[in-house]
C-alpha cells in the first residue's frame, strides 16, 4: 500500500498545473445558471478542449487524452485548486458520454462525442417526471414508433441547464403493455430545439433558471439517436447512475479545494476562542481527505478490474452532506456578509442544499446501502 | 499508486482475525474484568506469536518493522474481538524504547525489548499530554511513566521514570479497563529531550493504533447489529426490514468506511495532521456505531449478560483515550499548511 504518484503521473500533473496557470480566467465567470454565463462557460469548454483538456480520461480519437483513472482524479485535483470554472459540460460528459462508450454504436460515438468535448453542443438529461421522482421507473412519457424513428410525447421536469442547452437524453415508455413498469423503456437522445418542444425554464431558490421543464408533443427521433436496444432502457440507463451518484459528479478535487479555501477563511476571519467553528473547519478539513482517500481505495479497485457499484451511493450521501456542512461553516464564518447574494460562497451554498435530492435522494440511496451492502431485507417502497 | 492492503497485509490481518476468532475472546474479557488477567494474558502471548509487537520495533532488535500499515491492520482486529489489556500501550511503549534507542539512548531498549515482544510481558504507559491514569498497570509487568511538558516536544527534556506501581486502581466505564495513577518515584531510566522526542512519537502511534482498534470496534457492532435486526421481529416483519432502522445502519457503515482510508493514510503518513484525522474520524464513527447498536437492540443491548455489551461499553473509552475528538480536531487546524485565501470560489 503506498500514496506515491509515478513519475509519469506527476509529469500529468506538472503539464496540467502549468496549463491552467496560463488560462484560467483572472476574474471568475458569470453564473453559468445564466443566459451570459452559460455563453462563458461554453467559450472556456472550447478552450479545454482545444488543449484536450476536456474529457482527459477519453479515448484520443475523440478529443480525449486515453487517461486512466489516477491521472483524471489528479487533473480534477488541479483544476478546482487552479479555481477553474464549473463544468457547463458536466451532463453530457459524466453522465451520458460512459453510456455511450458502454452502449453505444461507433457510428454514434463519432457523431455524439466530439462536439460534446468541444462545448458546441450541450446536453441536458431528461429523465425525471413530475410524478416520477424517486419512483423514476414509473414515467409516463411515451415513445410511439413511427416511420425510421420514434415519437415522443409527454413531460420531464427539474432538466438541470435544459434552459441553455441544445440536445437531451431520456427514457421513455416505448411498450406501455410491458408487464413490470422497468420493462418496455426506450433510452433516446433528442434535440431540444426540435418541433414540438417546449421548454419552460424554472427559477431555483436564488432565482435562476438552473433547470427546466420540458414539454413534448410528437417529437420526431430518428432511430440513429436510439441509445442501445429499444425496451432496454431502463437496464442502460441504470449502468449510468453509478458515475452520477460517485465519482465523476464530485471528484475530490473539488472539495479539497473548496476545504483549503474555508481553512484560508478560518485564518483570516475566525475568532480562536471560537472553537465551535473551529471544530466544523477541522471536520471539513478531515472529510475532504476522507473523500480524497476513499476515492483513491476505489480508484485503486477499479484500477485493478473492479467495478464502481453500490458503493456509489455510500459516495453521494457522504459528498452531498459534506457540501451542505462545509457551505454552512463558511456562511457562519462570515457573519453579516453571509447574507449578500453575490458573496463568493453564496451560489455554491444555493447548489450544495440540492446535493441530497438529485442524482436519487439520501434517503433512495440508503435503502440502496442497507439492502446492498448490508443485506437488510427488502421492506415496503 | 495503490492505495489498497496488499495480498500479504491482507493475509496478517485474516490470520489475526481467525485467531481471535476461535479464542474466545468474550471469556477472557470478561475474566479479565473480574480480575483474572490469565487468559487474557495467554492470548496475549499467542497474539506476540504472530509478530504483532514484533511489527513495531526495528530489526536490530529482533523486531519484523517498523511496519505501522500492518501494525494498524493487526489492530483492527484486536479491536473487533474487542480484546482487552494494555495493548495499545505495549505498542507504544515498544515505539518510545526504539525511539530513544534511534536518539543514542540504548540500555532501556535492551533491556524491556525483548520480553516485550515476545509477548511474555505487557507494558502501560503514560505520556505528557495524555490521561494521567496508566491502563491496567497491574497487568503489565512493567509500568513506564514520562515526566515533562505537555505536548512533549524535541527541544525540551523529560524524563522516563519505571514506576514502582500504581497508587489504586479506579474503575473505568469499560469494567474490562483498570485505571490507576502510577505510583511516583521508581526508576529513572533516561532523560533529556531523547525522550521527549522519544515520547512525542510514541504518542502518535498509540493514537493511531487506537484509532485502528475503534474501526474494528465499530465493525463488530455494526456486523452483530446487522444480524440481530434480520432475526428480530416486530409488527410481523423483521425489524432490519423498516426504512428508520435500515438508514441508521446505512449510516453507520457510511461513517466507518470513510474513517477506514484514513487509518491507511495516518498508518502510511503518521503525520500529526493524518493521525489526529483518523483517530477523530474512527473514534467518532465507532461511539456512534455503539449508540446505533444499543437503540437496534431494544432493552436486550442495555443488559451486561449480553456478549455486545463488552463493546459497547469500550466504545466511548477508545473515543476518548490518546486524544479525544476536541484534541484531534486542534491538532488537524495545527497541521494545517498556511497557505493564503483566494477569493476565487467555484462549484
Ligand atoms: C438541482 C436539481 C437538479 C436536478 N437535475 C435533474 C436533471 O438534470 N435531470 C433529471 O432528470 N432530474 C433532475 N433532478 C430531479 C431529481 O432527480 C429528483 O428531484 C429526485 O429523483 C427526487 O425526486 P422528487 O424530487 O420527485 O422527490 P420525491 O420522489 O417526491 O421525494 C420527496 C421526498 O420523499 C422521499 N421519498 C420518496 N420515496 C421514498 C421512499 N421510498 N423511502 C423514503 N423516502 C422516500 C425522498 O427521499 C424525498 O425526500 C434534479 C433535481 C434537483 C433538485
Amino acid at each position: 500500500m503506498d500514496l506515491d504518484h509515478s513519475p509519469g503521473v506527476a509529469a500529468f500533473r506538472a503539464e496540467a498545473r502549468a496549463w491552467l496557470h496560463e488560462h484560467v480566467p483572472d476574474v471568475p465567470l458569470p453564473s453559468l445558471e445564466t443566459q451570459e454565463g452559460f455563453a462563458a462557460h461554453r467559450e472556456w469548454e472550447a478552450q479545454l478542449h482545444a488543449a484536450r483538456w476536456s474529457a482527459v480520461s477519453w479515448p484520443e480519437e475523440y478529443g480525449g487524452r486515453g487517461a486512466d483513472i489516477e491521472r483524471w482524479l489528479v487533473f480534477e485535483e488541479e483544476y478546482w485548486a487552479a479555481g477553474a470554472p464549473g463544468r457547463v459540460s458536466q451532463n453530457g460528459i459524466s453522465l451520458l458520454a460512459p453510456t455511450l462508450f458502454d452502449h453505444a454504436t461507433p457510428g454514434q460515438r463519432a457523431r455524439v462525442l466530439p462536439s460534446m468535448a468541444s462545448g458546441e453542443v450541450i446536453w441536458a438529461q431528461a429523465w425525471s417526471e413530475p410524478e416520477s421522482g424517486s419512483d423514476l421507473a414509473s414515467l409516463r412519457s411515451r415513445a410511439e414508433r413511427t416511420e425510421g424513428g420514434w415519437l415522443l410525447s409527454g413531460q420531464k421536469t427539474w432538466s438541470s441547464r435544459a434552459a441553455f442547452a441544445d440536445r437531451a437524453f431520456g427514457i421513455f415508455r416505448s411498450d406501455p403493455g410491458a408487464a413490470k413498469p422497468h420493462q418496455g423503456l426506450t433510452y433516446l437522445m433528442f434535440d431540444l430545439r426540435a418541433p414540438g418542444v417546449t421548454v419552460r425554464p424554472i427559477g431555483r431558490l436564488d432565482g435562476k433558471p438552473a433547470f427546466a421543464e420540458l414539454f413534448l408533443d410528437r417529437v420526431f427521433v430518428p432511430d440513429e439517436d436510439v441509445i442501445g436496444e429499444p425496451g432496454q432502457g431502463w437496464r442502460i440507463a441504470m449502468s449510468a447512475t453509478g458515475n452520477e451518484r460517485g465519482l465523476t459528479l464530485r471528484s475530490p478535487g473539488r472539495f479539497l479545494a473548496a476545504a483549503g479555501r474555508l481553512a484560508a477563511l478560518w485564518r483570516e476571519q475566525g475568532d480562536p476562542a471560537d472553537t465551535a467553528l473551529r471544530d466544523r473547519v477541522a471536520d471539513a478539513v478531515v472529510g475532504a481527505r476522507a473523500y480524497e482517500l476513499f476515492t483513491w481505495a476505489g480508484a485503486t479497485r477499479f484500477a485493478a478490474g473492479g467495478e464502481i457499484g453500490a458503493e456509489s451511493s455510500l459516495n453521494k450521501v457522504f459528498w452531498s452532506q459534506y457540501d451542505i456542512a462545509l457551505h454552512e461553516t463558511a456562511l457562519d464564518l462570515l457573519g453579516p456578509d453571509a447574507e449578500l447574494a453575490q458573496g463568493p460562497w453564496a451560489e455554491p451554498w444555493v447548489f450544495s442544499l440540492a446535493g441530497p435530492i438529485y442524482a436519487g435522494t439520501n434517503e433512495i440511496q440508503r435503502d440502496i446501502i442497507a439492502e446492498r451492502l448490508l443485506g437488510l431485507p427488502k421492506g415496503r417502497r | 499508486m495503490r492505495f489498497l492492503p496488499t495480498g500479504e497485509q491482507s493475509e496478517f490481518a485474516r490470520t489475526l482475525r481467525s485467531l481471535l476468532g476461535a479464542a474466545q475472546v468474550p471469556a477472557t474479557v470478561r475474566a479479565w474484568a473480574a480480575g483474572d488477567h490469565g487468559p487474557g494474558l495467554a492470548l496475549w502471548s499467542r497474539l506476540a506469536g504472530t509478530g504483532l509487537c514484533a511489527l513495531a520495533a526495528p530489526e536490530a532488535y529482533e523486531g519484523l518493522g517498523p511496519l505501522p500499515v500492518e501494525l494498524a491492520l493487526g489492530f483492527v482486529e484486536l479491536g473487533r474481538a474487542g480484546v482487552a489489556g494494555p495493548a495499545v500501550e505495549t505498542a507504544a511503549a515498544v515505539v518510545l524504547l526504539r525511539e530513544l534507542a534511534g536518539h543514542g539512548e540504548e540500555a532501556p531498549a535492551k533491556r524491556f525489548l525483548p520480553g516485550l515482544l515476545t509477548g511474555d510481558t505487557l507494558a502501560t504507559l503514560t505520556l505528557p499530554g495524555g490521561s494521567p491514569y496508566a491502563l491496567d498497570a497491574d497487568a503489565a509487568g512493567y509500568c513506564f511513566r514520562v515526566a515533562g511538558a505537555a505536548p512533549a516536544s524535541a527541544s525540551e527534556s523529560a524524563e522516563l521514570w519505571l514506576a514502582p506501581g500504581w497508587e489504586e486502581r479506579l474503575g473505568s466505564l469499560d469494567p474490562a479497563r483498570g485505571l490507576g495513577v502510577p505510583a511516583a518515584g521508581g526508576e529513572l531510566l533516561a532523560a533529556g529531550p531523547a525522550v521527549s522526542a522519544a515520547a512525542d512519537t510514541a504518542a502518535r502511534w498509540a493514537r493511531l493504533l487506537t484509532a485502528a482498534q475503534c474501526l474494528g470496534l465499530g465493525e463488530a457492532l455494526l456486523a452483530r447489529t446487522v444480524e440481530y435486526v434480520k432475526q428480530r421481529t416486530q409488527f410481523g416483519a423483521p425489524i432490519g426490514s423498516f426504512q428508520a432502522v435500515k438508514h441508521r445502519l446505512a449510516d453507520t457503515l457510511l461513517d466507518l468506511e470513510f474513517a477506514r482510508p484514513l487509518l491507511w493514510a495516518a498508518a502510511l503518513s503518521l503525520s500529526d495532521g493524518d493521525v489526529a484525522a483518523a483517530k477523530l474520524t474512527a473514534g467518532e464513527a465507532a461511539y456512534a456505531a455503539a449508540c446505533t447498536a444499543l437503540q437496534l437492540h431494544g432493552a436486550v443491548g442495555y443488559t451486561e449478560e449480553l456478549d455486545l455489551s463488552l463493546w459497547l461499553r469500550k466504545a466511548r473509552p477508545l473515543r476518548d483515550a490518546w486524544g479525544g475528538p476536541s484534541q484531534c480536531r486542534a491538532d488537524v487546524i495545527r497541521s494545517l499548511p498556511q497557505t493564503t485565501a483566494t477569493r476565487r470560489v467555484t462549484t
